[in-house]
């Protein structure tokens, strides 16, 4: 972000000529930007400052910042916030070691490399809520084949309690996106230059020493992007536990809480508190990636 | 360069062109009948039929909602929230009218018409389409939950509660209850049935909490026994269809739901449906009628809709006797007047349990919805209760009176 500060150059009347068209272009982008995205997170930021309930159209008005406390102060925000760290966590790390695991198979497949980039590719290619229902289907007490395998409880309820609907989140989560994570490694494995790996064999290096001195420090770039982007997806969860559990046995996600106040009861106020709240928790992720980690936002050369 | 642009005015034109083409023409007006679809295809037939005797003065075009009653709703609100007029007809769920009145949604049914809608029908069920005694909607089609049971494992019905876990104590393994403790409206629906029929009601008015202590206590009470001891292995994820299916597969002897299992059983597992056998809604104090649940649809006009007018001689159209049984007739649901119980179809229906259904509908007692804010009074129940296993009565119930009074006053999440 920050470029090396000097002295000013001058711009000839050429450049500045560019620099003017240049951002004219631009301009119908930034307009659209700023409609879809900047209204709708200002008008949240408003309602969420006020009370208002659909249900009540006569009642309302300015309560200044007393949705937020009553958010803050409720168990339900945290626990939801303490769900969604996990799921975050837990499905971003497993998928990051499978993600990788299947871009080196995908590298190094000798014959097959289609087929196998495609099979892959087919979990992501599912839409979510679809894939979710294949998941709800299949730990379905009744009708499910998961409890039908060996060594698993003919009478197990998977969403019945709190833990094992956790675990069948996160099993869906990683089986949905891991191709997503295997895809932006697979891109960072490629521009790896081959001649290192045989520099170092000749050196005498093995093959874990090649993975951890040449392969991850290279793909540190990539592996950080892929993580960036993972827990941005995961910390929205939403339509796994919706369709689930709709976010009984205590497994709600922060969207799910805010869809409960938003749709079903239609509290615009706390509604929008619960959004903005997930927003500024987006963001903060997305600066700890990018400044602290030193993440490089895609499209920036190394 | 020019070979782009023409094409890009080619292609403008053609979406000019065909946005012209959608203009409505005065004489007959096509009216949205929003509502949940039903399995039998009545609201097609009904549609039709009302559209034909109007001689032209308007079409019923139908909108299916989904089958969750939540989904349902929150279709629905999203659109009325934001003012949407392409909505006519709204087919409220019978718990939906305090919270629709009081957001504007619904216009109130003109006086002229009142009489003519609501004629002979249950007084429970009409109330369900009144707020802060206003009529807001014509009832079309009724429901409530009854006992079912297994003839070749049960000698006669339990009447009570108690009688009833009893009974299934002594069948051991066979001794299961298949009813609805998923985390949704059906938990609420049978929470309320068991505090009303223990003599007490969540809500004494729109905005008061009733719940008296030793009443809700011994509700709550058989609630865990039965979760506990009776309940099916999904029981806190069981819904009418599982609970209907767990019937169906023979592990279960005894089932509350609505009559719609009836014929699902004879379609799916004839040899369970030769034992069935239906009886009331059961007591808890032996010596008070149980308060069955009360489900069902009423018909309203959205405030929005562009001609009122209209909407309502539909509505008036398709809640006629004739109409009514025809619902009753392919969906299995009963009807809203107790005199409609005497006619063959309805008879038909419920071969030897038409009686117990229309007592049934009498004795019965709405959810709280007469709170405006019905929603939050049922997300605080479903909080407050679920899992049915492990449910602690008098813990739950401090918790109970605490939630639903969050929900009247509106205050906190939920």
């Amino acid at each position: 972000m920050a470029r090396a500060s000097g002295p000013k150059p001058v711009l000839s009347e050429r450049a500045r000529a560019e620099r003017r068209l240049g951002l004219l272009l631009c301009a119908p982008a930034v307009a659209v930007m700023l409609l879809v995205t900047a209204y709708p997170i200002g008008y949240a930021v408003v309602l969420s400052l006020q009370e208002k309930d659909l249900r009540f159209p006569g009642e309302g008005g300015f309560v200044g910042l007393a949705n937020y406390v009553t958010v803050l102060t409720s168990e339900l925000w945290w626990t939801a916030l303490f769900n969604t760290v996990v799921i975050a966590v837990v499905s971003v790390a497993i998928e990051l070691v499978l993600g990788l695991a299947l871009a080196m198979v995908m590298h190094r497949a000798i014959f097959g490399r289609g087929v196998a980039r495609t099979a892959v590719l087919i979990p992501y290619g599912i839409v979510t809520v679809v894939a979710a229902f294949a998941w709800f289907y299949a730990f379905d007490p009744s009708a499910g084949f998961v409890n039908g395998l060996p060594f698993v409880d003919d009478d197990k309820a998977w969403f019945g309690e709190r833990f094992s609907s956790m675990v069948v989140i996160v099993m869906a989560e990683v089986w949905k996106t891991t191709p997503f994570m295997a895809l932006l490694l697979l891109a960072g494995l490629t521009t790896i230059d081959e001649s290192l790996y045989e520099a170092a064999k000749v050196d005498g290096a093995n093959a874990w020493q090649r993975f951890t001195r040449i392969t991850l420090p290279l793909m540190r770039p990539a592996i950080l992007v892929a993580l960036l982007f993972r827990t941005l997806e995961a910390f929205r969860v939403f339509d796994s536990i919706f369709v689930m559990t709709r976010g009984a046995q205590d497994t709600e996600s922060v969207s799910i809480l805010g869809y409960n106040q938003l749709i079903s009861r239609l509290n615009l106020g706390l509604g929008s508190t619960v959004s903005v709240l997930l927003f500024v928790l987006v963001v903060a992720i997305a600066v700890v990636f990018t400044r602290g980690l030193g993440t490089q936002a895609p499209g920036r050369e190394v | 360069m020019r070979r782009v642009t023409a094409l890009t005015l080619v292609l403008l034109a053609t979406v000019a062109l065909s946005a012209c083409g959608s203009g409505e023409d005065s004489g007959s007006r096509t009216l949205t009948w929003f509502i949940a679809k039903q399995p039998g295809g009545a609201l097609d037939v009904l549609a039709d039929r009302c559209s034909r005797q109007s001689d032209g003065r308007y079409r019923i075009r139908l909108e299916y909602l989904p089958s969750q009653a939540d989904q349902q709703r929150e279709q629905l609100v999203r659109r009325l929230g934001a003012e949407d007029d392409t909505i006519d007809i709204i087919g409220a769920d019978v718990v939906w009218t305090g919270e629709f009145a009081n957001a504007g949604w619904l216009r109130p049914v003109p006086a002229a018409r009142r009489a003519t809608l609501t004629r002979g029908v249950f007084d429970s069920v009409r109330r369900t389409a009144t707020f802060e005694n206003r009529l807001y909607a014509a009832p079309l089609w009724s429901n409530t939950q009854l006992l079912w049971y297994r003839k070749d494992r049960v000698d006669r019905a339990p009447r009570t509660w108690d009688e009833l876990l009893d009974e299934a104590d002594r069948l051991g393994d066979d001794g299961v209850v298949a009813i609805q403790g998923s985390r949704y409206e059906g938990l609420v629906v049978l929470a309320s049935a068991l505090i009303n029929s223990a003599g007490t009601r969540v809500l004494d008015g729109p905005d008061r909490l009733g719940l008296r202590r030793a009443p809700t206590v011994r509700a709550l009470e058989i609630l865990a026994r039965l979760a506990r001891t009776h309940g099916t292995a999904d029981i806190d994820t069981s819904d009418e269809d599982s609970a209907s299916k767990s019937f169906e597969a023979g592990t279960a002897t005894f089932e509350l739901n609505y009559p719609f299992v009836y014929p699902a059983a004879k379609a799916n597992a004839p040899a369970v449906y030769e034992q069935m056998a239906a009886a009331k809604y059961p007591r808890v104090d032996p010596s008070r009628p149980s308060n069955p649940p009360l489900g069902g649809f009423n018909l309203g006009v959205s405030s929005y809709a562009k001609d009122p007018d209209r909407a309502w001689d539909a509505i008036e159209c398709l809640v006629s006797s004739r109409n009514q049984l025809e619902v009753t007739k392919r969906e299995g649901l009963p009807p809203v007047r107790p005199d409609l119980f005497d006619r063959r179809t309805v008879k038909d229906a419920y071969p030897g349990f038409a009686r117990t259904i229309r007592e049934s509908i009498e004795d019965a007692e709405p959810r709280p919805s007469e709170s405006p804010a019905y929603q939050d009074v049922s997300l605080a129940i479903q909080r407050a209760l679920h899992p049915l296993t492990k449910l602690d009565p008098a813990k739950a119930y401090d918790d109970l009176r605490e939630k639903v009074q969050q929900a009247i006053d509106r205050e906190g999440l939920l």
